[in-house]
């Protein structure tokens, strides 16, 4: 699998990562290189075979719906880049 | 007394119980030793010193009150990936440079409880993701056995802090080989617990289904008590197991007469070191001496494929993992813009390093449309065929060992700009996340003075098996009281 460079940028996008020149390059041929090696698996026949998620068979992990004391606004607040009052304070989402 | 920081957690233990030191006195010890060492090794991110002889002196009080308990009073240093309140967790990276957590790691919870001591925060590679502690953003953590070689990784700090005594053990992350790697390069015990052993609570997540918290240790006995401490079923995570946990000391007898032990033979890779084979090998034979019952020739076929079913399942757990840094509610943020999409890019651009972004960009891929079934289904369906391998093979054996890692530590420098050699130094480490079972690495010799690690690979919930192997291993060799020439 080859990639070409606006297949890095699509997935770079996809991924919200700002990437340089240099980086798209780069990344071209490894992932071209790493994705080759995926190719192994076909190898396997996999048509009934059910994927794992992960490895122990948990489901619809519950617990009793208790109220508890959450972390102090001003703790989490302490980490926000811009805040504004209680708020944290983020660009424009709608122009 | 001398050397305290050169005290085991069982031997520390007895003394403070005995009153014959104190735990500030264990503390003052682990951290000169620590100054002393630590621009040789660079092994820590940040040190704590202040908060340690608080908790030091803490300990000393619930020791007087009579109140001690098996890591009361007993320094620690935590692998950077683990949010300790109040303290920097940085995992690393630039992007988490400043971030101060809110709240403790259910992991860092039972330590306090225990009035542990917590002597810092060690380096590792950027968000868990590497095998030589050369993708930390802030600079490489060196070997204590040859200065010029990686520790391994990504807790790299974590097991060169705990070999050359800064401090009496360490807690690391194992997401593909991540404890049991660095211990095998450093002559240490690393154990990664079953997957659920452990709570993942405040440990940041990178692959959240293959993550798992565990001990680095000098000795088996003292990993044993340390995952005392730390195992056990944790409301906060939904993957923690509800299972009871054992007294693992309890399974620590030298008797492993008539265990059944399988060598499966595509972990002895081609490309493997001579050395290494050799090693293992008398290793395995010290293990059929001692009474074991050891079937040399076991195969597991899919082991071929685990490489490829990691690098599909890591990276796209980790795309996911790694969208919450968009520099809005904490760490880095880039500031010089006013379009939303852009400080999100670059926010992410400045942030990552080169392995965090060659790996969400492969995990992207891997989940995109028109891919997801090609990649990250059909890896999620060879997981299944692996995890069935490995019931397989465990309903004839007790466990399996392997090397830890197909080579000593390699050179600085040497792997860094070829990702897939680099991914290949965890080539016997992977299968073992992807199926969630429990492994241990301990010391297994040296070559050319340079260590050597065996894995032992247990059932699902069993690390009293693996545990033991591994204490009747240690007692028959010394391999793990040799000290590194730093």
């Amino acid at each position: 699998m080859k990639l070409n460079r606006k297949e890095v940028q699509h997935i770079a996008l996809l991924a919200r990562l700002g990437l340089s020149e240099d980086e798209i390059e780069k990344f071209r041929i490894q992932l071209s290189d790493i994705l080759e090696n995926f190719e192994i698996l076909k190898q396997l026949d996999t048509t009934d075979i059910p994927p794992t998620s992960q490895s122990i068979a948990l489901q619809n992990i519950l617990r009793p719906d208790e109220a508890k004391a959450s972390c102090p606004v001003e703790d989490i607040l302490a980490n926000a880049p811009q805040r504004e009052g209680d708020s944290f304070k983020v660009r424009a989402v709608l122009e | 007394m001398n050397d305290l920081h050169k005290l085991t957690i069982s031997h520390a233990h007895q003394l403070l119980k005995e009153k014959k030191i104190s735990a500030v006195e264990l503390t003052r010890a682990s951290l000169a030793h620590l100054a002393k060492v630590e621009d040789k090794v660079q092994a820590c991110v940040t040190t704590s010193e202040d908060v340690a002889l608080k908790q030091a002196k803490e300990a000393d009080k619930v020791i007087s009150s009579g109140k001690i308990m098996p890591l009361t009073g007993i320094p620690a240093l935590i692998k950077d990936v683990m949010c300790t309140k109040g303290i920097k967790t940085t995992c690393s990276s630039k992007i988490l440079e400043n971030f101060v957590p809110p709240y403790d790691a259910t992991v860092i919870e039972k330590l306090k409880a225990s009035n542990a001591v917590i002597l810092g925060k060690t380096n590792m590679d950027e968000f868990a993701m590497g095998s030589s502690t050369e993708n930390s953003a802030f600079f490489p953590t060196r070997n204590p056995w040859d200065l010029d070689r990686v520790p391994g990784g990504s807790s790299g700090g974590s097991a060169v802090a705990v070999s050359a005594d800064e401090a009496i053990y360490a807690l690391g992350s194992d997401t593909g080989g991540s404890i049991r790697q660095p211990a095998g390069f450093c002559s240490v015990v690393g154990l990664k617990p079953t997957y659920g052993r452990v709570s993942r609570f405040g440990l940041v997540a990178f692959a959240s289904s293959l993550d798992q918290i565990g001990p680095i240790t000098k000795n088996v006995a003292d990993c044993a008590l340390v995952l005392n401490t730390i195992a056990g079923h944790d409301p906060r995570d939904s993957t923690s197991a509800p299972n009871p946990v054992p007294d693992y000391t309890k399974s620590l007898t030298a008797d492993i007469k008539n265990l059944r032990i399988g060598i499966p033979k595509e972990y002895f890779v081609e490309g493997m070191q001579q050395e290494v084979r050799a090693g293992i090998e008398a290793a395995i034979q010290k293990l059929q001496e001692l009474g074991a019952k050891v079937d040399w020739n076991v195969s597991l076929p899919l082991t071929k494929y685990a490489l490829a079913v990691y690098y599909i399942i890591a990276p796209s757990e980790a795309s996911a993992n790694l969208a919450r840094y968009d520099g809005v509610k904490y760490g880095f943020s880039y500031q010089d813009t006013n379009n939303m999409w852009e400080a999100m890019e670059k926010t992410k651009q400045f942030g990552f390093g080169a392995e965090v972004k060659r790996r969400i960009m492969l995990g992207t891929y891997a989940l995109s449309a028109g891919y997801y079934d090609a990649y990250y289904l059909k890896a999620q369906k060879v997981r299944t065929l692996i995890i069935r391998e490995f019931k397989t093979a465990f309903e004839k054996y007790d466990a399996l060992v392997t090397p830890t890692s197909p080579t000593v530590p390699f050179k600085l420098g040497e792997k860094v700009d070829d990702p897939i050699q680099m991914y290949l130094s965890d080539v016997c480490t992977l299968p073992i996340n992807i199926a969630g079972l429990p492994a241990i690495s301990i010391p297994a010799g040296f070559a050319d003075g340079l260590p050597i690690g065996m894995q032992i690979i247990g059932k699902p919930f069993d690390e009293e098996t693996i545990l033991h192997i591994a204490f009747a291993y240690e007692q028959a060799t010394d391999w793990h009281k040799r000290k590194p020439p730093i």
